[in-house]
């Protein structure tokens, strides 16, 4: 196939759109879950007023499209004046910056879910014997309820970060070069009809391979209790 | 705020499309859903293999890239087709084609979803009706369907949000939904924020909708059910 005979000419074209696809998913999920952390704890609390505001901003952020929310801060913040007058303007005017937020919040709004259910499962009896041997109730945090929490809720770390890859093909929408971008550009230069976005798929599933490897790895070793005797 | 109410039909009629879209493709994705997992449980090697490399595939993808590829990609290969055949090459209208590309992603998802759900019907059940000499359509419609919609449920609910938000998606193959309407409008008034939140509202509405419709429906199929503690 032609496309495939001009390709070569073409990888750092590619390797840009890899490199950026990576730095947004990289840099948003790990964003997203220094966030999520802390709120998914205040919501497994039940404190009065933060607990019900968090599961409603969170519900807002799960019940609405990813595209609607970067339009709305990418479009839609030039249309305050004193937006575009404040100090943050050079960097809320750059694509980058605005999926870099969309996708963190968007992605923190799932990610609280997950860590509060993975919380909520941690039996109790295990906060309860760690506070009779004198336990603080950080220490009890940091030494039974986490480790137990966060090995429990690989599984669905591992789908919430799938996607958020798939969530990043977004930036081509509005003006960043990512993988998609990528193909997007291939495709112009030779007046191609699909020929890049071919590409561009075939390369995204090799990141999802390598995920889903690297998470398979993380189970094996840290899910180990949970195997079942004799398989 | 005169401009917010000269507008809002544009944006609500956009709005239409995209209702009308979602479920096209849900009713879409759960015929290619139900037939994929058969085919991953029931059919031979061959059946099986293609199901699995279908779902493996398509869920490696962002929806974004297989909605352009499917698009793209299937227009230039009915033109290929057309040629060879000497036929008018068919042009594809960018609703069916939306209806099409999304139900043909999610159909990959659901796949999974029914799968699984038939894989956690205790056998004892269907082997049951087997014995008792229940023809096949009849097993499926007394023993198989009833828990399985139950245990399908969660995840078809979750499969239907992620579809819904998709959509969200098909300006990029021409389609003149709720975003294509509000980034324009947004454009020629110099108020995107404010038709883009609209957009967000209409949405949130949509899917709080179909929330309390999913809630009724969990509640009458898991009735004659007991949960642990609850």
């Amino acid at each position: 196939m032609y496309a495939f005979q001009v390709l070569s000419d073409h990888i750092p074209l590619f390797l840009t759109g890899l490199g950026n696809t990576l730095l947004l998913l990289v840099l948003s999920a790990v964003l997203a879950f220094a966030l999520a952390l802390p709120l998914a704890l205040v919501v497994t609390r039940k404190v009065r007023v933060a607990t019900p505001l968090i599961e409603a901003v969170s519900y807002m952020f799960r019940g609405t499209p990813l595209i609607v929310q970067v339009y709305l801060l990418y479009y839609g913040l030039a249309q305050f004046a004193f937006i575009r007058g404040s100090l943050l303007w050079p960097w809320l005017r750059e694509a980058w910056t605005c999926l870099l937020i969309a996708f963190t919040l968007g992605s923190c709004a799932y990610l609280i879910q997950i860590l509060r259910g993975a919380i909520e499962a941690v039996p109790h009896g295990e906060v309860e014997a760690a506070r009779a041997i004198g336990m603080s109730p950080f220490q009890t945090l940091r030494i039974v309820v986490l480790p137990n929490a966060l090995r429990r809720s690989l599984p669905s770390l591992e789908n919430e970060t799938i996607f958020l890859l798939h969530a990043t093909a977004i930036a081509s929408l509005v003006t960043v070069i990512d993988l998609l971008g990528a193909g997007r550009n291939f495709n112009t230069i030779y007046y191609f009809t699909y020929e890049g976005f071919a590409i561009a798929g075939l390369l995204y599933l090799a990141i999802v391979g390598f995920l889903r490897l690297t998470f398979a790895l993380l189970e094996k070793k840290l899910l180990v209790h949970l195997r079942r005797a004799g398989i | 705020m005169k401009v917010l109410t000269d507008f809002l039909p544009i944006v609500l009629h956009g709005m239409l499309v995209t209702v009308a879209l979602s479920l096209g493709a849900m009713v879409l994705a759960t015929a290619i859903g139900l037939g994929g997992a058969w085919a991953r449980l029931a059919g031979n090697r061959a059946v099986r293999l293609a199901a699995l490399a279908y779902t493996v595939l398509v869920r490696g993808m962002p929806p974004l890239v297989l909605m352009l590829l499917l698009y793209f990609g299937g227009q230039t290969a009915i033109n290929a087709t057309a040629d060879a055949l000497r036929l008018e090459p068919l042009r594809i209208e960018p609703f069916t084609a939306g209806i099409v590309s999304i139900g043909v992603i999610f159909g990959a998802y659901l796949t999974e979803t029914f799968r699984g759900a038939y894989l956690s019907i205790p056998q004892g059940e269907i082997e049951a009706g087997i014995a008792v000499g229940m023809p096949p359509l009849t097993l499926a419609r007394v023993v198989v369907l009833p828990p399985l919609m139950r245990l399908a449920l969660p995840g078809y609910w979750n499969i239907w949000l992620t579809l819904v938000k998709s959509c969200a998606l098909v300006s990029v193959i021409g389609l003149q939904d709720a975003v294509y309407a509000a980034l324009s409008i947004g454009r020629s008034t110099r108020e995107p924020f404010t038709f883009m939140l609209v957009v967000m509202v209409l949405y949130l509405a949509y899917t709080g909708l179909a929330d309390l419709a999913f809630r009724a429906l969990g509640r009458r199929l898991a009735r004659g059910t007991r949960t642990a503690g609850v």
